[in-house]
């Protein structure tokens, strides 16, 4: 049974459309990536996986069940780290779990442990490095107990070896979780190296054009960014963006 | 405490300065002691006539605690809803600032016809200025919380009660404690206008009391204690703020000296 369906969403701002129909699904303990230009209207279609904006028309699904304007179905980690300054590292991972009702302080110590963050639970996030806080705001995601983790492109702001660093630390605690993962992206590379299949938007208003499986065995290395498959599936993708870009165009 | 020392010793210094010149100039220009006493003679007279002041500024001590407690309290209340309730906002805001437009000098003596000489019309004299700066700073703490924080709040699924006390209310914090710090210094005034009114005792009274007997030296004695318990009160708030508010990187330079010229 599909975990997460995007069933037929459409959504217009006035005469403005956005989304034209937008339909995929994802598995259980799957990763899977949503590629797409910057503006194809990805934060709108996560406004609403979140539940706090209405489709025109069309339904999303969770484990089977409706979860249209029902906010706090699935667990979030935003753009920027959004970690409360007025809270430790520790009561902030905790967030999440409080929102829904249930703390366990135990087991939020250990997952800060385990993501090397030890030492740091009673610090402010002022104190923490951009790389850390975006940590600390994904162990939160975690903690929180809803089945699917949206992450709206968590490693934008960082540079290029603290992206690289974080992608892997990323894919760890995922193997070790085993939860189910949609992730948007504009970065084509990251999409490939972190996910079992890429979804691929158009323009605005935006569609799915493409889905690409990705055979990578796991776990992955860096090295695989290198190599020829990888840069071929790189390729494939990158024309399949670049046509749809063209064509919105001309 | 050596980062109060390093930070107080300039404004101090200026102070002293200040003081020094004034003396000078008295003794200088030969000027009489009920034009301009010098700073010496209001300081001797200071600890020479305390006992026959005490009484007056525990009793507007006493007034300014109660009335600066009920006017924050007020001004809370006041910006909190306002804030949760938006029809009572777009209803209530120009009314707030037409509150600060009628003059406390005018508005005091009616208070005294409708509510007597009790302790009542001083209250609302202090309530009334004090509640302004809280208010404002609030909703304004309020209306700037943090936007990215405010998305994570509500696709996390939180209501509208888990949004105020998680987010919104520690967010403007700080705001509150910048209204806090100017209402304590206006609450000292509040209570001086209140006791020109009509009260017994008070820091109010003694300065009516010395300025009709033409006694300089008195207004100035009273001065400088309302100078001085501003300044303690907001001390003090800021104190509090420190403790509060633990998770801002430490600035540079806060505004220790800002009631010194009040």
């Amino acid at each position: 049974m599909e975990h997460l369906e995007i069933r037929d969403i459409q959504k217009s701002f006035g005469s403005n459309r956005v989304l034209d129909g937008v339909n995929f699904s994802t598995e259980k303990g799957e990763f899977v990536s949503l590629l797409g230009p910057s503006g194809s209207g990805k934060s709108t279609l996560f406004r609403m996986i979140g539940g706090i904006s209405s489709p025109s028309s069309g339904d999303v699904l969770l484990e089977g069940n409706s979860i249209k304007n029902h906010p706090g179905s699935v667990s979030y980690t935003p753009q920027t780290p959004s970690l409360m300054p007025w809270r430790s590292i520790l009561d902030n991972v905790l967030l999440g779990q409080e929102i829904s009702g249930k703390k366990d302080e135990e087991m939020a110590a250990q997952m800060l442990e385990r993501a090397g963050l030890s030492g740091f639970e009673q610090a402010y996030p002022h104190e923490l490095s951009g790389g850390m806080k975006q940590r600390v705001s994904f162990i939160r995601s975690i903690l929180s107990p809803q089945p699917l983790i949206l992450l709206d492109e968590p490693f934008s702001a960082l540079d290029e070896f603290t992206r690289t660093d974080m992608q892997k630390w990323l894919l760890s605690m995922w193997s070790e979780h085993q939860r189910s993962i949609l992730f948007v992206t504009h970065n084509i590379e990251e999409a490939i190296f972190l996910s079992d299949r890429v979804i691929v938007l158009s323009q605005r208003p935006a569609k799915v054009i493409k889905e690409f499986e990705i055979p990578f065995e796991r776990p992955r290395k860096e090295e695989i960014l290198l190599s020829e498959e990888f840069l071929y599936m790189k390729k494939d993708i990158y024309q399949e963006m670049r046509s749809s870009h063209a064509s919105a165009n001309y | 405490m050596r980062k109060w020392i390093e930070l107080g010793w300039r404004p101090l210094l200026v102070i002293t300065l200040l003081f020094i010149v004034w003396e000078v100039c008295i003794s200088f220009f030969d000027v009489p002691d009920w034009l301009l006493p010098a700073p010496s003679q209001i300081f001797g007279l200071m600890i020479s006539d305390w006992t026959n002041y005490s009484h007056h500024v525990f009793s507007t001590v006493e007034l300014v605690l109660i009335g600066f407690v009920i006017g924050s309290s007020v001004g809370v209340i006041v910006a909190i809803s306002l804030h949760l309730v938006p029809f009572l906002k777009q209803s209530m805001y120009p009314l707030l600032i037409l509150s600060q437009n009628i003059p406390v000098i005018v508005l005091a003596p009616l208070l005294v016809i409708w509510f007597g000489f009790g302790i009542l019309p001083k209250i609302i004299v202090i309530t009334l200025v004090c509640f302004f700066p809280i208010a404002i700073a609030l909703l304004d703490g309020f209306r700037r919380t943090d936007r990215d924080l405010m998305h994570y709040m509500k696709m996390a699924g939180a209501t509208k009660k888990q949004i105020f006390w998680k987010l919104e209310w520690p967010h403007a914090l700080p705001s509150l404690f910048s209204g806090l710090k100017i209402s304590a210094t206006y609450s000292v005034m509040g209570a001086v206008i209140s006791e020109w009114l009509g009260a017994s005792e008070g820091i109010g009274v003694y300065m009516t009391l010395a300025s009709s007997s033409f006694r300089t030296d008195r207004v100035f004695v009273a001065i400088f204690i309302i100078v001085a318990l501003s300044l303690l009160f907001f001390l003090l708030i800021m104190w509090l703020e420190k403790m509060t508010i633990r998770w801002q990187a430490s600035e540079e330079g806060d505004s220790h000296g800002t009631s010194r010229n009040s």
